[in-house]
């Protein structure tokens, strides 16, 4: 297991996971800068990723899209706030609609990601943070089957607790 | 890890529960109705005034998501009222356990990637 620290900060909506790779710091930047490396992580099993645009770039968007089992395609975008390649990186996180276009109405988290060598090896610490509890809420929802996985579990807790008592 | 997890707990639901559930949350105006009946009670009328949608629409929503527990109906008079019931989902604490199984699941991914003999490239 390469996870060496979870913070979870739950009154300050923010994760941050510290995590040791065995690989150089420009090794590591790769699995962030290069699309076709990034889609064979980002996405869920099930879900594969999809990046149309790519370009860690300030101001510069990429774009992507999740497909489900069936078939269904969840969109997203990156904005990039901050990049110092191969150490630092900072994006805005979100959604959209069908065609690709940014949903408004959807929320925006924000994504910090540092890179640091560590004796030959990289320490990465990824902090993700959501503006309110309903952003994060319906981020986890959307077709990212980890979390919707996790939430699913809860509902039949909180069902078999009723059912019982 | 969170593969066997994720099975681990997809085992202990009924598949066709499952089903509907992700089913329910697939669809965005159906997640919007699940986080506003979480935060308060809605009439079914309110909620059609809040999407450019039918009225029939709207409703045929409220039955999914019904259908699938996640919000209850009570009839009150000539309204119909939805609530959100998934309290416990809303509690920032479990939503981080669930972000972390999404981020642990995509580090055990980049690492598969960097013991990649072909270097990342597929």
């Amino acid at each position: 297991m390469t996870v060496t620290n979870v913070h979870k900060d739950p009154d300050a909506l923010t994760m941050a996971i510290t995590v040791e790779l065995d690989a150089t710091v420009e090794r590591a930047w790769q699995l962030w800068a290069d699309p076709r490396q990034l889609e064979r992580w980002w996405g869920p099993p099930g879900y594969p990723a999809t990046f149309v645009d790519h370009d860690l770039t300030v101001g510069r968007r990429t774009t992507y899209y999740m497909t489900s089992p069936e078939a269904e395609k969840y969109h997203g975008w990156w904005e990039v706030l901050a990049a110092d390649p191969p150490r630092r990186l900072e994006v805005r996180d979100g959604f959209a609609d069908d065609t690709g276009q940014p949903n408004d109405d959807l929320p925006v988290g924000t994504m910090v990601v540092t890179l640091d060598e560590r004796d030959g090896r990289t320490e990465m610490v990824i902090t993700s943070h959501f503006p309110t509890l309903e952003a994060m809420e319906q981020v986890l929802a959307m077709g990212q089957e980890e979390g919707m996985v996790e939430a699913i579990g809860q509902i039949e807790a909180i069902l078999a607790g009723t059912a019982s008592s | 890890m969170v593969i066997t997890y994720n099975h681990m707990v997809v085992g202990l639901l009924e598949a066709g529960r499952a089903d509907r559930v992700f089913h329910a949350l697939a669809d965005v105006t159906r997640r919007d109705i699940v986080v506003r009946t979480l935060e308060g009670e809605h009439s079914v009328s309110a909620l059609a005034r809040l999407y450019p949608m039918s009225f029939a629409a709207v409703q045929k929503h409220v039955a999914v998501l019904e259908e699938a527990g996640l919000v209850t109906k009570q009839r009150k008079g000539r309204e119909q009222l939805v609530r959100g019931n998934v309290d416990t989902v809303r509690r920032a604490s479990q939503l981080l356990d669930a972000l972390e199984a999404v981020w642990r699941g995509r580090v055990d991914r980049m690492s598969e990637i960097l013991t990649d003999p072909d270097g990342g490239t597929p």
